[in-house]
């Protein structure tokens, strides 16, 4: 009746897990309680839940980026205590079978349920009000995307309480990945998780693809839109192009593992390396994904902190296009070691050279935007500066590992794990710190403490360099990634400071969760009355903090790049901001919808009755999804009108704040 | 969202907007652009299925080949069958156009038939050879083979099944915006699902079997 | 369907005109891409089958008609042209085509390399063979 599902699938004797399973459901409990006594349901449901606005989905997709990276960081402390400990012939605390489902987590946590919701979630807010437009190109759709992402999310914290998560790293390889070695239900998962959530991404993909390209405010040709929009745009084509290559190869290791085909097992002519290179195929575009939108935002926070225009507009373009075409023709690099020729290694070793080069351009222009302009240091600058020093650095060890023969000595050394821990949160996690607290008065109507955000940046700068200094050493010296234990005496100190560097980053957590609470308790006091507190230069900032589900009363008309810095200054020239009224007009808003949450619902049915072989239950769950599009696919109304008398107060009020 | 508000009167010349110079373009468009952009995805998820069957393809693990089961009569009237159910629902799209319910439901009838044939002769070839022993599980090149062709076909049946619930869509509700817009849609992912099914019967049987 | 300067939908037909004109020029497309996919397609099965031609050229041959019974459903049936009001389209399917061609291309030559420096040596193979 129920599969494989057994009372043994709770790890009632493992301690730290049962533990930890505990810890989570208390943690749920508690926050479902809350919200049920204080009676929020209807709101949450009315305004959050099936909210198809771009700006509401944004902020969740950034919410939960921000849980899970809680998660994941504490497997990373607890893989760090681990190494700091298990040094000679002393165990450890944590047995061989936990700690790998541990690594493979935090892998699997940090990249898919952090980095790439804080990315998209960021782009999701932005770039609507960046183009000008009134929301992406298929609300409805994007709520979808959300939920199966957090579909994707629910169904790999299920694994802690019921059943195991995957041993094999967060990338799976086969054979391992193969039903003979791992007949457990980890690995399957990991496959439902990410097929469910990458179906969520594949659309998200589609949906910021097609808004960029057919929707923009009256005006803003290609060359008009801000920056951020651009890395945006490669970012999401790299998305289409990238996603449906780990669609396919994830359903061809299901089918080997749920019946019994010969993709990637040692038997049946079965070819496991061409899993790891259609996976880096993926993977290597999937780190691009990550990073795009994190030099989109530092573009945006540079030019708008330093007053001047972003220096060197086109070659700002083209670096980023280059990227986005170069990121696919380098993924080799990753399994040099795998066997392959000298004149493969060496055509690919060259290309991943090639690909520093545009981001060297882009380097360049950051700093030629800085220099000449009157920087203002606050907290977003804090962190691309930041971001700066650490990703280079980060680079030119990716630059280093580039080159084939040192790469045999480095490849799966701590050396590697240091490059691109290195890369990614000087990169990507700094850049959504960035983005975070540069755009959350829009989100919210008041600022963050600034104090909070320097301290938590601080934190993190310093942990970073204490925490993977250490590694980069330990990878010279031969300590191979993922190790339980080890023999060498001399490793540990640098694996005891680098303890102390995660304990320093857990302290930059802890500030900006210190940092919401004090902003939010005095939020009186920093209200973002004008809707521009930075003083900004795109079209976000002329609208309201927090915008009307609308944006724009009236489409902006753009007449050139740093489209809201030209109006303001227009505006004061000719002194025309409170002259003649617009005409107002009704606007019709897409309504909200229940499909998003519900296909979700479904999703999670579905995925966790295949994990467990619970055939009827699955087929179950595939029917309530495609019933549930029918219902989409049948209703008379999908939009709403918004009354012209709303559309004017709103715009009237903000209007006047401005003009105070 | 339809209704945008101009800053400035906009003459009635009877003639969309285009991107950038008057605003986001109009929902037909988007709507359009978006299911290209998803098939572009669709396809190049084709496309790992085909790398995987080219690089498999020898592996056959003493089992049968390519050239052992292939029917080639059989490949052929299914090709016949899919590109004809191509230039019906083409008609289809015609009769959509011209709004006759009439030969909108005929074309769709025509269409559901040829791709229904095409699925039977494919499951009768995976039945066949199944029963033979070539299972998917035999080797390599057949768990390849079995996965391209199926998912191939896995996407025509979702077609057929769309088609359905589009003619029902249509007797209920007729010809309105969003329906119209969704048959564009259908009319797309037909047309390239027998572009797809072109480079399967040139790779797999064409190729595969001399 | 009216005629737009700038911009259309992938698969618009793009004959400006009356309905009934652009119906009857509809038509004529899809008849004469049905005649020349048929065309290509019976060439394909004939040439995979023939004594007549060079047999190492086959698989080219083949490659070249599979690429042109596309490029006719491109054009014929989904009416795609590369007029400046389908830039955006042409561009999407370009973009997606170097991908498909990055994919596969690099995979073989990948994967060839790879199994041409890992193969196992006769002895191992032999094993491997048992069962």
């Amino acid at each position: 009746m129920l599969g494989k599902l057994t009372w043994d699938a709770i790890p009632f004797n493992e301690p730290i897990d049962l533990g930890a399973s505990l810890g989570m459901i208390i943690a749920v409990a508690f926050v479902l309680g809350l919200v049920t006594v204080k009676g929020w349901w209807p709101y949450l449901w009315r305004e959050w839940l099936t909210s198809v606005d771009h700006k509401r989905i944004g902020v969740m997709y950034c919410v939960l980026a921000l849980v899970m990276l809680l998660r994941g960081f504490a497997d990373a402390l607890l893989m760090r205590s681990q190494q700091a400990m298990a040094a000679g012939g002393a165990p450890g605390y944590l047995p061989p079978e936990h700690y790998d489902q541990i690594f493979s987590a935090h892998g699997t946590i940090m990249i898919f349920f952090m980095a790439m919701p804080f990315m998209i979630g960021l782009m999701n807010f932005a770039l609507p009000l960046q183009l000008g437009v009134r929301d992406v190109a298929f609300p409805t759709l994007n709520s979808v995307s959300l939920w199966l992402t957090a579909s994707g999310v629910l169904l790999t914290n299920i694994s802690l309480v019921i059943g195991e998560f995957a041993r094999t790293g967060w990338l799976a390889y086969p054979p391992l990945s193969e039903l003979r070695y791992s007949p457990g239900v980890g690995v399957d998962y990991y496959l439902w998780s990410l097929q469910i959530s990458g179906v969520g991404t594949l659309l998200s993909g589609i949906n910021l693809v097609t808004t960029i390209l057919k929707m923009r405010a009256p005006g803003m040709s290609y060359t008009r839109m801000p920056v951020f929009c651009w890395t945006a745009l490669a970012s999401n084509l790299l998305i289409v192009a990238a996603f449906p290559i780990l669609t396919a190869t994830f359903a061809m290791l299901l089918l080997d593992r749920y019946l019994g085909f010969h993709f990637f097992t040692t038997d049946g002519g079965g070819n496991p390396m061409m899993y790891i290179n259609l996976i880096w195929a993926w993977g290597h575009p999937e780190v691009y994904i990550l990073i795009l939108p994190a030099f989109g935002v530092f573009s945006e926070v540079i030019s708008t902190f330093s007053g001047k225009p972003l220096f060197g507009y086109r070659s700002m373009v083209a670096a980023t296009m280059a990227i986005c075409v170069l990121s696919f023709v380098v993924w080799l690099h990753h399994f040099f070691t795998m066997g392959a020729g000298a004149d493969v290694n060496g055509f690919f070793g060259v290309m991943t050279m090639i690909i520093a080069v545009p981001t060297g351009v882009k380097v360049y222009n950051w700093l030629f935007t800085m220099y000449g302009g009157r920087v203002r240091f606050t907290a977003p600058i804090y962190w691309s500066l930041g971001f700066m020093v650490t990703f280079v650095l980060g680079g030119m060890t990716g630059v280093l590992l580039a080159v084939p023969p040192a790469d045999f000595v480095l490849h799966n050394s701590l050396f590697l794990i240091a490059h691109f821990h290195n890369v990614i949160i000087g990169g990507v996690l700094f850049g959504a710190m960035a983005g975070y607290t540069y755009w959350f008065p829009k989100a919210f109507g008041f600022t963050l403490h600034e104090g909070w955000g320097k301290a938590s940046f601080w934190c993190w700068f310093v942990g970073f360099y204490v925490a993977f200094m250490p590694l980069y050493w330990l990878g010279l010296m031969g300590m191979t990634r993922r190790m339980q234990h080890y023999d060498n005496m001399a490793w540990q100190p640098f694996l005891w400071v680098a303890a102390g560097g995660a304990v320093l980053i857990l302290a930059g957590i802890a500030c900006t969760v210190i940092q919401l609470a004090v902003s939010i308790r005095d939020r009186a006091a920093n209200l973002d009355r004008t809707g521009d507190p930075w003083n900004g230069r795109t079209l976000e900032w002329s609208t309201a903090s927090p915008p009307p589900s609308w944006n724009f009363a009236l489409l902006p008309q753009v007449e050139g790049e740093d489209a809201y810095w030209y109006m303001k200054r227009r505006a004061r020239e000719e002194q025309a901001n409170q002259a003649a009224e617009p005409e107002y007009e009704a606007i019709e808003m897409p309504v909200n919808s229940a499909t998003g949450f519900i296909t979700a619902f479904f999703a999670v049915i579905t995925g966790f009755a295949l994990i467990w072989h619970i055939w009827w239950m699955a087929g179950l769950g595939l029917l309530g999804a495609f019933a549930t599009m029918l219902v989409l696919a049948w209703r008379d109304h999908d939009e709403m009108e918004i009354p012209v008398e709303e559309v004017a107060r709103m715009d009237r009020a903000h209007r006047g704040e401005i003009a105070r | 969202m339809s209704a945008v508000a101009h800053a400035h009167g906009h003459g009635d010349h009877g003639v969309p907007p285009s991107t950038s110079a008057d605003g986001p373009a109009p929902k037909r468009i988007i709507v359009a652009y978006g299911f290209w952009i998803f098939l572009l995805s669709d396809i190049i998820m084709f496309s790992a299925l085909f790398a995987t069957y080219a690089v498999l393809a020898t592996a056959t693990n003493g089992g049968p080949t390519g050239r052992q089961l292939f029917d080639y009569r059989n490949v052929a009237i299914e090709t016949g069958a899919l590109l004809a159910s191509s230039f019906t629902c083409g008609m289809m799209a015609l009769a959509v156009e011209a709004e006759s319910r009439l030969w909108t439901y005929l074309g769709a009838a025509v269409t559901f038939a040829l791709g229904a044939i095409f699925l039977a002769l494919e499951l009768h070839e995976f039945a066949s050879m199944i029963a033979e022993g070539a299972t998917p599980q035999r080797s390599a090149f057949l768990s390849a083979f079995f996965t391209l062709v199926g998912c191939h076909g896995l996407h025509v049946s979702i077609g057929l099944l769309w088609l359905v619930v589009m003619m029902v869509q249509i007797w209920a509700k007729g010809f309105r915006a969003t329906i119209l817009r969704r048959l564009a849609c259908f009319s797309l992912f037909w047309h390239a699902l027998d572009i797809i099914w072109v480079a399967v019967f040139t790779i797999v049987y064409l190729m595969g079997g001399r | 369907m009216e005629a737009n300067l700038h911009d259309r939908a992938p698969g618009d037909e793009a004959a400006p005109g009356s309905r009934r004109h652009q119906i009857i020029s509809g038509l004529q497309a899809y008849v004469i891409g049905l005649v020349l996919a048929v065309l290509l397609t019976a060439t394909s099965f004939w040439a995979a089958s023939t004594n007549l031609l060079w047999a190492p050229g086959i698989p080219i041959g083949l490659a070249v008609l599979a690429v042109a019974q596309m490029g006719i459903h491109l054009v014929f049936f989904l009416h795609i042209t590369t007029g400046p009001d389908n830039t955006n389209n042409v561009l999407a399917l370009a973009f997606g085509v170097l991908i498909v061609a990055l994919v596969v291309a690099g995979s073989l030559w990948i994967m060839a390399n790879l199994n041409a420096n890992m193969m196992p040596s006769p002895e191992l193979m032999n094993m491997q063979m048992q069962h």
